[in-house]
């Protein structure tokens, strides 16, 4: 079985974010990117099965800025195969991101496509759904567990509340990914630097996509912050006393 | 249908998700001069529509839609909306719509924006980067999809009735290959975080298992129970009936504090009706002090256990 797990790049919100000239885009110039956390658990959730029941787990990435270290890094972790597509995808959006992607991944006999249920920069939806409406197959997102059963998967959809969907579904299947069964593992450094020696970084040359977002961005604008909370200063013994007057004045 | 605005019902165990209601509101003040139509799937279900603000409701009743089903649902909207042919479809940045809507942008081919929480004529506006940034789209042409995040629109705008229900025929449901099987309820036996009038909840700001106890014993001292935002259950530092957020609880407490949460959309859908919100977060751009009533940017180590001291 084939487990094909798409990744991306996303901007580490640990950063400041601050708006370019042009008034509609993130200014990326010194922006630190990092792989999207729900990729990380799609990643993690296709580790665990492969241990359970064998496989191949397939991580794949559309070519862009660090995307190498990224596809490195998810074969330190486990991965049997890492695929960059290759193009000039800068900027594209998630609709035209899993049309190429579906390109590649329907050549590839996938069983299982695992990845993020979401990201913070999908403008225009999200990968996961996109992904399987390209690749014609069912799909469940907002998934927390997955297991294998012959030739079905029993996934967890989370609702709101705690309350739990359980489905059945017969593969290929396409699962956005909320959470992994487990805490997503890490890989020193070391560990990467190795693979990026041992590893074969494979490039398939991805297609034209054909599709667009169909929307532009008209304006990017920080949130109002008015209105908002009004800030306690000042050493932590200030700090606290004030607040246990406020909390006070409130029970 | 040209200026027909289409709001996709959402409903789990026989009651109606407020989004609905939230979306309907919001649909009114876009239809100019076309009709809210809102569409319900279900089995036996038609009586769900009884408070629907719309000038129409269509209502596709089968067994597979008895329960929600990705593929089912899926199938019978895009099959709604291609016959139909409405200017928007607004659908809930929900679990069920997270699933529906991207499937109506393909199948039916028609822009999508997602996260969105302000929707004027073809420009809506989302919430990107962990709410840190709004981002306004302008779509192409006058045909689009949102998926709307719940609490963005009042709800009591769309709460009405009298809407004539109309059936429409489901598509082809056989031989579907995702199958609902049951709901699991959540674990019992633990403390209900939504009947604590205190909250103190915690964020990835306490970067280990092993700090825990210093927000508990604030908890402790206020008689309140502790809460966490999602990567703390996801590394089961705590157990999943402690979550606050959308995928999470709800909860309205007296008072809500916040340690080392950031403020994630998703955390804050769950607490932002709170009475009081104090947030502890080193950093000053975090979301949450947009929602907080007091903020405090010191170190979290340094402050709590000192508030501790003096309550």
């Amino acid at each position: 079985m084939n487990i094909i797990v798409p990744i991306k790049q996303v901007p580490d919100l640990v950063e400041e974010l601050e708006i370019d000239s042009s008034g509609k885009d993130l200014d990326r110039e010194w922006l630190k990117y990092k792989v999207n956390e729900f990729d990380d658990h799609a990643l993690e959730e296709a580790l665990l099965l492969k241990e359970a029941h064998g496989g191949a787990v397939i991580a794949i990435a559309l070519d862009g800025d660090d995307i190498d270290k990224a596809l490195y890094a998810a074969a330190a972790k486990g991965a049997d195969r890492v695929v960059k597509v290759t193009g000039n995808y800068a900027g594209i959006s998630n609709r035209a991101a899993a049309k190429v992607l579906a390109g590649v991944i329907g050549g590839m006999n996938p069983g299982l496509v695992l990845t993020g249920v979401q990201s913070v920069e999908d403008r225009d939806g999200q990968i996961a759904v996109l992904l399987a409406h390209y690749l014609g197959l069912p799909h469940v997102s907002v998934v927390t567990g997955v297991e294998v059963s012959g030739g079905n998967v029993t996934v967890h959809k989370e609702y709101g509340g705690g309350m739990v969907a359980e489905f059945e579904a017969s593969m290929p299947v396409v699962l956005g990914v909320q959470a992994a069964r487990e805490t997503p593992r890490y890989v020193p450094v070391a560990r990467v630097r190795q693979a990026m020696k041992s590893t074969e970084l494979e490039e398939i040359a991805g297609g034209d996509p054909g599709v667009s977002s169909g929307s532009s961005i008209s304006r990017m604008f920080k949130p109002e912050t008015g209105g908002g909370a009004e800030m306690i200063s000042g050493s932590a013994a200030d700090v606290a006393a004030k607040l246990a007057e406020i909390i006070k004045s409130k029970m | 249908m040209a200026n027909n605005i289409f709001v996709i019902a959402e409903h789990l165990k026989g009651k109606v998700d407020d989004v609905t209601y939230e979306m309907l509101g919001k649909a009114k003040e876009l239809a100019a001069g076309g009709q809210v139509v809102a569409v319900l799937l279900g089995s036996g279900a038609k009586g769900l529509a009884a408070d629907f603000a719309a000038d129409k409701v269509l209502y596709v009743d089968s067994p597979e839609l008895a329960e929600y089903n990705p593929e089912a649902y899926g199938k019978t909207i895009a099959s709604l909306v291609s016959a139909h042919a409405p200017k928007a479809v607004l659908v809930a940045y929900t679990s069920q719509g997270v699933d529906i809507a991207a499937g109506i942008c393909v199948d039916c081919d028609m822009p999508l924006v997602a996260y969105a929480t302000g929707i004027s004529g073809n420009h809506v506006t989302s919430q990107l980067y962990g709410g840190k940034m709004n981002v306004e789209s302008a779509v192409d042409g006058d045909r689009f999809v949102a998926a709307v995040i719940p609490g963005s629109f009042p709800a009591a705008a769309g709460k009405g009735g009298g809407a004539a229900v109309e059936d429409a025929p489901a598509p082809d449901l056989s031989g579907l290959k995702v199958k609902f099987k049951k709901l699991i309820e959540p674990a019992g036996g633990d403390v209900d975080i939504t009947q604590s009038p205190i909250l103190v909840s915690v964020g990835r700001g306490i970067q280990s298992e092993d700090n825990l106890p210093v927000v508990q014993a604030l908890a402790d001292k206020l008689g309140g129970a502790l809460s966490s935002s999602r990567p703390i259950v996801d590394a089961k530092w705590l157990p999943k009936t402690r979550q606050v957020g959308k995928s999470g609880l709800k909860v309205k407490p007296k008072l809500y504090i916040a340690v080392g949460i950031s403020g994630a959309p998703e955390h804050i859908e769950g607490m932002k009706d709170a009475e009081c919100i104090i947030a502890i977060n080193t950093d000053p751009k975090a979301p949450i002090f947009s929602y907080a009533h007091y903020g405090v940017t010191e170190d979290l180590f340094d402050v709590v256990p000192a508030l501790v001291d003096k309550l």
